[in-house]
């Protein structure tokens, strides 16, 4: 374990010690403010606090890959449902998603240098953009998911076949160069669709936390609490907002381009 | 090794608990709803989880009543398939999920490892929260009418046939099991960042390491139950049709997720058990564990083999046979480490000096149920036997052996164990003898009628069944009022005790650990001075030597009524 | 006694006598799988005793009056790998018998006697191919391989013999299989065993093992007039299946005489060997597996046909051995209605049978 050497302390004093006794003791050197008690050190809760991030993350990669696992299993299965599933998604939209959301990693990553580097302005200007970045790609995906709406294409009781049954009926269909599908095949496209939503709706909600959280830090940076020597927490955040990334492209690849090689 | 390593405690008399520790420092629920030391925390859990054990008590008792009979003349069929579908859902993961980590594991982890907190406790605190609006969500599913389901969830029945409360249900696991997962996080955290100087990984008690096996589980496997729950809830509010046999949905698949969480999860029952056992058998026998560095790889061993064993719930499931055997192979190898852990348990007791405190009885009870519970087990994971008992009493009553009389024997012992360090105070032993008695033999009249029932073909979850089985379910009922009682013993003395129990003082059981060099109740922050890990676990002599030292120095400093100074050491802290 | 009361009295009298520890052995496999049963009992009774005793001896020996100071002792790589290895070895024992008889249970001969069973909430059909239906019971002979192919309309359910020691999950949409021969002619429990909703306690019955004469005359007995394949050969017509499968040269179907058992070429490259399974979802999915030389033109038939109309065409498929029949179905679907009961084989049951009823 990579310790610093100012962790060797044979004794140190407790905030509220019960033996006021033993308080000259050990005087600190250093005790900044936002260093919580039960750690020795900045170093260590740091520490500390970057390796729960890594494996909280670790829990979202097992998260998502109970989906991927259902995912690979049904096309694996219905390989052409999921082609003519996935002819009806925007190629356009998905891939100006992707870079919408690489440029706000990007932002993101400026961000948590700005935060080390202590510049405020900077900061807060980097985090407003990362903000606007994720509620773009939101609002990016709510126009996808509303065409879906109104085709019909969101699984349950108003699902419906005609695009896959008449692709010539269709114009998405039509510009694949799509050809009917028999009537079982089709109907597994619905299996398609609900992974589309399953995968890209745990997406969102993330997203969305994530947005609910970034909104929380731009108030704090504006106060200045991130640029005082402790990056700790926009770090972490980084971590978690370039993981949704990571998530996003995999989303991208899976859903949008199976049959583009 | 000098007197400089020694801890030095707050004056003590032994007259009364001492008047500051972590109970008393601060007043009023809102200093308990918002606290965010670990011990306070786990005192909540042990409230909350305790709550919801006599919820699940409840429960099992009606089914045994109804059993008694051959037809239903207590409760009508839905009811007693909600009985047992809440039974199941409440124990498993609003009992025994959380109860040995969250209550034992926050109140010791830190203590054991020199460290004054968990490394998050604000997470800590919410975990708490978590699991109980989890468990409001639950309690509102049994007030609007139950589920019906079994605690297994089985779809396409869950999903699209049963038109109870599945949505609650799913829900309420699916909160709690982010108090599982950020308590796993916790505890991993704590264990890697936050030893105190010379607390090296193998200087660790054997507790640290079980717990550190079943953190890792609940990191990994709880979010793959997250997400089934919420594929559960989908496919019931919004049709899709992911498990639906009839869009092209594999309702095995759902199995499969299920599992992949479930299996895992039940070590989370016994690890955490298998912790306290070695803690338990080491110092009422005053050795060092027996082959420590086994015990603790051991642990790490079951938790990483537990995930591949998932599909031995489902050799007659139609999966193909060549995954059935590399599944009942795998169940086979994940038996092994527990064999292990059994046998060098056993071998600790050699040549040690044995006392028959509660604690000790009911780890020797712990012994033998486990065995049996892990030796039908295997009977299970041996594929041809599986196609007979599965889905029968013999299930029913591998698991209790190994999830009632395993886990809650072994949360029986820790919690008396370790009572006096949370409390100040002691319990009565006789009684605590009694109750570990009482228990036992409840315990088996319970269950083992099960085993020859289960081979004789009583299929589960059955609230009619043939009455040539009526014999043995009777027994079973009349085992399970003594378990009754053997439970409700305990929970009255133990209240007594808060009160009237005689003071424990800093160390009662003169055991080795470092939560045993602080106060009892401990203060807030654990420890007046870091302490320093200078020795290894369970050393024995180095007590002794500490006590005889902490003896002459007592007398020193009546002599010149002087305060004690601890000195610093140089210890080095290693990784 | 009776005035006490009438509960006590009949558990006292009737079931302190009725009372068994065992449950009878009444096929051929229950007596195998019973001596791995007792195998592992046996190494787990010694592996018990030998912890016990440990434990036992040593709290004697080492108790705190007798033995007042432990004495440490560290360990020993010996012992330790003694017993990882020993159990080890008798676990791997266990695995190869268990996995043996796994297999067995699991592989129906090729001469074993098929019947059907579809389970739905809360009962067990049983469809015998001379066409007898049973609820809730099954008629078998002793000394005859039989298998069941099982199959679900709803949730999981799982059909469980204790007397056989066999079992096996009856799941929603694909077909499962199991076998056994029984020996001991008698009435032994049928259950339901897998959870299934309310009533899952009382989805069970009777399984009344015969010998092969008294079999012979309860099947002659219980016929309801059309087999099996005559009921699908009425289905086939009906659904105009036969006008793609009708071996023409210019047949837009293939032939389906001797398909089963045989080996087809799908389209993409794979070998397959057709059984009931494949056969089923050859009618409810047929795009999933498309024969090499045909296009997926085959409509599917899913929700159009109840599982006992499916099992009743895969039945008649299965006994398809030349396309004579088919012609003569071909015949009669041209015919006018009227005179449909002509070519109909001894036809009792309506040609819609097995259609869904909505
Ligand atoms: C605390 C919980 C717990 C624990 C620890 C275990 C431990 C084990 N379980 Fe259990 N199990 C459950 C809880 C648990 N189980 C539950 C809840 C279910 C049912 C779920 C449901 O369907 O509702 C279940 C069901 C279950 C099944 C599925 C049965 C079915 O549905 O058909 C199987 C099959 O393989 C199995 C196997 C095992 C094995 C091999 C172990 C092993 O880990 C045991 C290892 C231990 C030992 C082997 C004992 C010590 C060994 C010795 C002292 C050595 C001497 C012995 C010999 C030499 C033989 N269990
Ligand atoms: C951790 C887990 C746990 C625990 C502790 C228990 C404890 C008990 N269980 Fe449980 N059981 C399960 C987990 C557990 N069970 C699971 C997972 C299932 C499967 C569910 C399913 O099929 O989906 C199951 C199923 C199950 C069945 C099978 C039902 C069926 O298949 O039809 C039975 C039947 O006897 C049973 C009995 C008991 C009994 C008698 C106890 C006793 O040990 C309980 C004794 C405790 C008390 C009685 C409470 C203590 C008393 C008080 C606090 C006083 C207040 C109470 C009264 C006044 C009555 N259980
Ligand atoms: C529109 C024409 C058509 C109709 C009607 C039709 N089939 Fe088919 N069937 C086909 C074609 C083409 C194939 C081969 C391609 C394939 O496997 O999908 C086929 C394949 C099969 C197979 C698989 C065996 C093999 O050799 O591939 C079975 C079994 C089968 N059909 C049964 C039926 C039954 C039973 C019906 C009526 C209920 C039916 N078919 C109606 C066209 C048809
Ligand atoms: Cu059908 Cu239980
Ligand atoms: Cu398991």
């Amino acid at each position: 374990m990579p310790d610093s050497p100012a962790m060797t302390h044979g004794t140190q004093e407790l905030a509220n010690s019960a033996d006021p006794g033993n308080a000259a003791n050990s005087a600190h050197p250093e005790h900044p403010p936002y260093l919580l008690h039960h750690f020795e050190s900045a170093g260590q809760q740091a520490d500390a606090a970057g390796f729960a991030m890594w494996l909280f993350l670790l829990t979202e990669v097992m998260f998502f890959s109970g989906l991927f696992t259902a995912y690979l299993i049904y096309r694996n299965w219905y390989y052409r449902a999921f082609v003519a599933g996935s002819h009806q998604l925007s190629v356009v939209w998905g891939t100006t998603n992707t870079a919408v959301l690489i440029l706000s990693s990007f932002t993101m990553a400026m961000a948590v240098w700005c935060s080390k580097t202590g510049r405020r302005r900077e900061l807060t200007l980097c985090l407003t953009l990362t903000f606007l970045l994720g509620l773009g790609f939101l609002g990016i995906k709510g126009i996808e998911y509303h065409e879906k709406f109104e085709k019909h294409h969101v699984p349950g009781r108003h699902y419906s076949l005609q695009s896959f049954l008449y692709p010539d009926s269709d114009a998405a269909a039509r510009a694949a160069g799509d050809r009917p599908l028999p009537l079982d095949d089709a109907r597994h496209t619905e299996v398609y669709f609900s992974l589309y939503f399953l995968m890209t709706g745990m997406h969102a909600a993330h997203m969305v936390i994530g947005l609910c959280i970034l909104g929380f830090m731009i108030l704090r940076a504006r106060a200045g609490a991130y640029t005082a020597g402790h990056a700790t927490f926009v770090e972490n955040f980084g971590l978690y907002w370039h993981f949704i990334d990571i998530v996003w492209i995999y989303l991208f690849a899976l859903l949008y381009l199976i049959s583009r090689h | 090794m000098s007197a400089n390593t020694i801890i030095s405690l707050p004056d003590q008399g032994t007259a009364g608990v001492p008047k500051k520790n972590y109970l008393t420092q601060e007043n009023g629920l809102l200093s308990w709803l918002l606290t965010r030391d670990h011990k306070r925390i786990a005192i909540l859990y042990l409230l909350t989880t305790g709550f919801f054990f006599v919820i699940g008590g409840m429960a099992a008792a009606i089914i045994r009543l109804e059993l008694l009979t051959p037809t239903g003349d207590l409760v009508a069929s839905d009811t007693y398939n909600k009985l047992f579908s809440i039974h199941g859902i409440i124990m498993v993961f609003f009992f025994l999920v959380p109860i040995a980590p969250a209550v034992l594991g926050n109140f010791l982890i830190p203590m054991m490892i020199g460290a004054k907190d968990v490394a998050l406790p604000r997470i800590n605190l919410l975990s708490w929260y978590l699991f109980t609006i989890g468990g409001c969500v639950e309690l509102y599913m049994m007030i609007v009418g139950g589920v019906d389901t079994g605690w297994t969830f089985t779809t396409p029945l869950s999903t699209h046939y049963v038109n109870t409360n599945v949505i609650a249900a799913a829900m309420g696991i699916f909160i709690a099991g982010f108090s599982s997962i950020l308590t796993g996080l916790n505890f991993i955290v704590t264990i890697h960042k936050m030893r105190a100087p010379g607390m090296t990984w193998f200087r660790l008690p054997l507790f640290i390491w079980s717990y550190y096996g079943t953190s890792i589980i609940f990191v990994l496997a709880t979010p793959v139950i997250a997400i089934t729950m919420v594929l559960i809830m989908l496919e019931r509010v919004t049709g899709i049709g992911v498990f639906d046999p009839a869009k092209g949905g594999d309702p095995l698949l759902f199995q499969h997720l299920f599992w992949f969480y479930s299996h895992p999860a039940v070590y989370v029952m016994i690890l955490p058990g298998m912790g306290i056992i070695s803690e338990v058998i080491s110092n009422f026998s005053r050795k060092r564990v027996f082959g420590y560095t086994a015990v603790a790889f051991s642990s790490v061993a079951i938790a990483v083999f537990s995930f591949f064993v998932w599909a031995h719930h489902m050799f007659i499931m139609g999966i193909s046979t060549y995954s059935a055997l590399v599944f009942s192979l795998f169940s086979m190898l994940v038996a092994i480490p527990s064999a292990i852990k059994v046998f060098n348990w056993s071998a600790t007791l050699y040549k040690g000096s044995i006392t028959f405190d509660t604690p000790m009885l009911y780890a020797f009870g712990f012994i033998g149920l486990f065995t049996i519970g892990g030796c039908t087990g295997v009977m299970l994971a041996t594929l041809g036997v599986d196609i007979h008992v599965t889905e029968t009493y013999f299930i029913v009553a591998h698991f209790h052996y190994v999830m009632v009389g395993g886990m809650v024997s072994a949360f029986m012992a820790g919690l008396h164990f370790w009572w006096p360090k949370m409390t100040g105070r002691m319990y009565p032993e006789s009684l605590g003898r009694l109750a570990a008695v009482i228990l036992f033999i409840g315990f088996n009249l319970t269950f083992f009628p099960q085993f020859i029932l289960g081979y004789l073909g009583m299929p589960r979850r059955y609230h009619f069944y043939p009455p040539e089985f009526q014999v043995l379910n009777v027994f079973s009922t009349a085992g399970a009022s003594i378990l009754a009682i053997g439970y409700l013993l305990p929970v009255l003395y133990l209240i007594w005790s808060l009160k009237y129990g005689a003071i424990a003082g800093n160390n009662p059981w003169q055991a080795t650990g470092l939560e045993w060099q602080t106060q009892s109740p401990p203060l807030t922050e654990n420890f007046t001075v870091m302490p320093v890990m200078d020795h290894e676990a369970y050393d024995y002599e180095w007590l002794e030597r500490q006590t005889l030292a902490s003896q002459n120095l007592e007398n020193q400093s009546q002599a010149n009524q002087s305060q004690v100074r601890p000195k610093e050491t140089e210890v080095p802290r290693a990784g | 006694m009776n005035h006490i009361s009438p509960v006590i009295y009949q558990f006292l009298v009737k079931r302190l006598t009725d009372f068994r520890l065992f449950p009878p052995e009444a096929s051929k496999i229950a007596p195998q799988m019973d001596a791995l049963f007792f195998f592992i009992l046996l190494v787990s009774l010694v592996g018990l005793t030998a912890v016990v005793l440990l434990v036992a001896s040593f709290s004697i020996l080492y108790n705190r009056q007798r033995h007042p100071v432990a004495v440490q002792v560290e360990g020993s790589t010996l012992l330790e790998a003694t017993w990882t290895i020993i159990p080890l070895g008798l676990f791997l024992m266990m695995f190869v018998w268990g996995a043996l008889i796994y297999f067995r249970v699991y592989t129906p001969p090729p001469n074993a006697m098929n019947i059907y069973v579809v389970g739905k909430q809360w009962m067990w059909k049983v469809e015998h191919s001379g066409g007898q239906h049973e609820i809730n019971a099954l008629h078998v002979p002793t000394g005859r391989a039989v298998q069941l192919t099982l199959i679900s309309e709803d949730v999981f359910h799982s059909f469980s013999i204790p007397a056989f020691r066999v079992k096996r999950e009856v799941i929603p949409g694909r077909y499962t299989t199991v076998w056994f021969e029984a020996t001991t002619p008698g009435t032994y429990h049928l259950f339901c065993s897998q959870y299934c909703g309310t009533n899952h306690s009382q989805m069970t019955g009777d399984v009344l093992v015969m010998t092969p004469e008294d079999y012979r005359k309860w099947l002659a007995g219980s016929t309801s007039g059309a087999s099996l394949a005559q009921n699908g050969e009425r289905l086939f017509a009906s659904l105009s299946c036969a006008a793609c499968h009708n071996a023409r040269p210019d047949a837009r179907g293939p032939s389906l005489a001797n398909v089963y058992g045989s080996r087809l070429t799908l389209a993409n490259g794979q070998f397959i060997t057709v059984d009931e399974a494949y056969l089923r979802q050859a009618i409810l999915n047929p795009s999933q597996h498309v024969t090499q030389g045909y296009a997926p033109i085959m409509p599917t038939y899913q929700g159009q046909i109840s599982e006992e109309g499916v099992i009743a065409l895969v039945e008649f498929i299965k006994h398809l051995d030349s396309d004579y029949r088919i012609q003569q179905t071909l015949n009669t679907t041209d015919l006018p209605p009227g005179s449909e009961e002509k070519a109909a084989p001894a036809g009792q049951a309506p040609a819609t049978q097995g259609r869904v009823k909505k």
